[in-house]
């Protein structure tokens, strides 16, 4: 949690404070030094510049892909679980489907169409793309519950079915919802950073992701810049980290039974 | 002789395999509509790239009829259910058509050429990764204590590491700092194509080892971490306190709460194949190694559509594939299942 905040705050305030990520000066590839904190890349931008200027759009594309992600998700899992029979068939097969077609490679196809791709782009295609974990888990969660007294009063109150879906069902299994979304935002950062590191990012603006691109194109493994590459890696690995960190912790908040273990 | 009928059995396997083949009609149904809906003309640019690579000394004058040529060849006058029609057979018939950016060339060589260097790499990676985790796993799980700690804090960071940052790490430690192994790619120069020499076999597993470790170093984290999860709950099962109090040995009680655990673990393999083959993918253009992946990437880059599509078919199909088998594999190991298809239990 502490983490996924550190990165947040970092994200948030720091573009504010450094130059601006695309002014190229001479100083190429320079090491990191108290004027420059992660040194200089080819065209001798600063690498922290653009460093926290990626984070914050790889930030924002996780948070929009996770809740259109999760919106999807939770809107079919729902539906399916609450109204079962042929409506709970026909979706969950389709889930099924869309669950087996490896969605890397979906996006890839998707994002290599798209001409013009900028952030809000992108997060629509990996949201819509990423929802079938959320659909399959929100419907067992639903099933448990439509059969709860509280959504039989409801119904026999004559209460609509959106009604109840929406205002009972779903309003009882929110931090269940918080869970799934924590880990929808994870998969849209990595599904963003794959993307942007085989070249199908956001067109016009910088993402962690396109760092790594770059330092694959300018093999800076090979020539042993270190701080191109390690920072951006350090800093998925952490954030995913901790999203997942915070869904095993709610779950284990939420559900006794696991907090024995 | 008995009489030919269809055992339970055989029917599921029929099942899922309509569910597979389904799936497969989806995928390229999805790939068919992406191509139609999006804006811009991909015969427009095809024609733009192949004037454009045409030097100085050919005249351009042939232009429109180029591109009215593509267009009927690709069909794209004629009715859109024709096109689907022609489509899905291409499809059905690997007949991807022929590449751009390595003109001559047909998808579908360039596709078989790099698809046995990523089985290579995947297959016993997941294997390897496979039993290596759950064997941790368990005995984190079963002996608790520190050494339940470290694996268990060991494998949450290493299932949490993105394939390409986890690759980008190992090849700047291996590769530069302590050059153990090559930096990349799949043969050294010279030492290109398959040939069955102790020098190539030893050149290919040195380039063969970084990309395969990172690979097998995320799916032992996973595993582990699944399979302490499982073997925890086992062991805090009714039936295993039971048996424990009737005096039974240790290890067969491990043994048996070690076959429940697996189970679940299965199905989770299953699950995340496709996953795991993305990272493949990741991984090997990171390493720079020969597989798909690689391929992929240079269609991106080259914007080859063709291949890209290729690619997406030969990937989706490699996955639904591998899906299918764990289905009919999980069928096998699975008493329950077994029982109920097979007519013992009714």
């Amino acid at each position: 949690m502490g983490i996924l905040l550190f990165f947040v705050l970092l994200a948030g305030i720091a573009p504010w404070f450094t130059p601006d990520p695309k002014a190229m000066t001479v100083a190429r590839w320079n090491p990191p030094s108290l004027e420059r904190l992660l040194g200089t890349d080819l065209f001798g931008r600063d690498v922290f510049s653009l460093f926290v200027n990626g984070l914050s759009m790889s930030l924002i594309i996780g948070v929009l892909a996770g809740l259109i992600a999760t919106f999807v998700g939770v809107a079919i899992g729902a539906v399916a679980g609450y109204r079962g029979g042929i409506v709970d068939e026909i979706l969950m097969s389709a889930t099924n489907v869309m669950l087996v077609i490896p969605a890397l490679a979906l996006l890839i196809v998707l994002a290599a169409f798209l001409k013009m791709r900028n952030e809000f782009l992108m997060s629509a295609i990996i949201g819509f793309t990423s929802w079938p974990w959320t659909a399959r888990s929100i419907r067992s969660q639903t099933l448990s519950l439509k059969s709860r007294e509280f959504i039989e009063l409801s119904k026999m109150s004559g209460l609509s079915e959106i009604r109840i879906v929406f205002q009972d069902v779903l309003p009882n299994m929110f931090s269940y919802v918080f869970m799934c979304f924590a880990l929808q935002m994870a998969n849209g950062i990595l599904s963003e950073t794959a993307l942007s590191m085989v070249g199908l990012g956001p067109t016009d603006v910088v993402t962690l992701g396109q760092m790594l691109r770059w330092a694959l194109l300018w093999e800076t493994v090979r020539l042993g810049y270190w701080w191109v590459f390690v920072p951006v890696t350090v800093a998925v690995t952490l954030i995913t980290t901790s999203l997942l960190l915070i869904n095993t912790g709610m779950d284990e908040m939420f559900n006794p039974r696991m907090r024995k273990l | 002789m008995k009489k030919p009928t269809f055992s339970p059995l055989f029917l599921l396997i029929c099942k899922k395999a309509v569910f597979y083949i389904a799936t497969y009609f989806v995928a390229l149904s999805l790939i068919f509509l992406i191509i139609r809906l999006m804006p811009g003309n991909p015969v427009e640019q095809l024609v733009a790239r192949l004037v454009a690579g045409r030097h100085s000394g050919q005249t351009f004058v042939g232009v429109d009829k180029l591109y009215w040529q593509f267009i009927t060849e690709f069909g794209l006058d004629r009715p859109i259910l024709d096109q689907f029609y022609v489509y899905m057979q291409n499809m059905l018939t690997f007949n991807f058509g022929v590449s751009i950016s390595a003109y001559p060339s047909s998808v579908i060589a360039i596709i078989t050429g790099s698809l046995p260097w990523s089985f290579l790499v995947l297959f016993p990676s997941i294997i390897v990764g496979f039993v290596v985790g759950n064997y941790l796993g368990a005995v984190a799980a079963s002996k608790k204590g520190i050494l339940d700690n470290v694996v268990f804090n060991t494998s949450l960071l290493l299932s949490n590491v993105p394939y390409y940052c986890l690759a980008f790490i190992m090849r700047y430690i291996f590769a530069f700092l302590y050059p153990l192994f090559p930096i990349g790619q799949g043969y050294s120069l010279g030492h290109a194509g398959f040939s069955l020499t102790p020098e190539w076999i030893v050149d290919y597993l040195h380039h063969y080892a970084l990309p395969f470790l990172s690979l097998v170093l995320i799916n032992v984290g996973g595993q582990a971490i699944g399979m302490r999860v499982m073997m925890i709950y086992e062991l805090n099962s009714d039936y295993y306190v039971y048996s424990k109090q009737l005096g039974l040995s240790e290890g067969k009680l491990t043994n048996y709460a070690y076959r429940n655990a697996m189970l679940p673990q299965i199905t989770g393999l299953a699950l995340s194949f496709g996953t795991i083959f993305g990272g493949s993918l990741i991984t090997e253009i990171v390493f720079n190694y020969p597989g798909i992946g690689l391929t992929l990437y240079q269609a991106i880059l080259e914007q080859d559509y063709p291949l890209i599509q290729g690619c997406f078919a030969m990937i989706t199909l490699t996955t639904l594939l591998a899906n299918f088998l764990m289905d009919i594999l999980y069928a096998f190991i699975d008493p329950r299942i077994k029982a109920v298809y097979s007519g013992e239990k009714k």
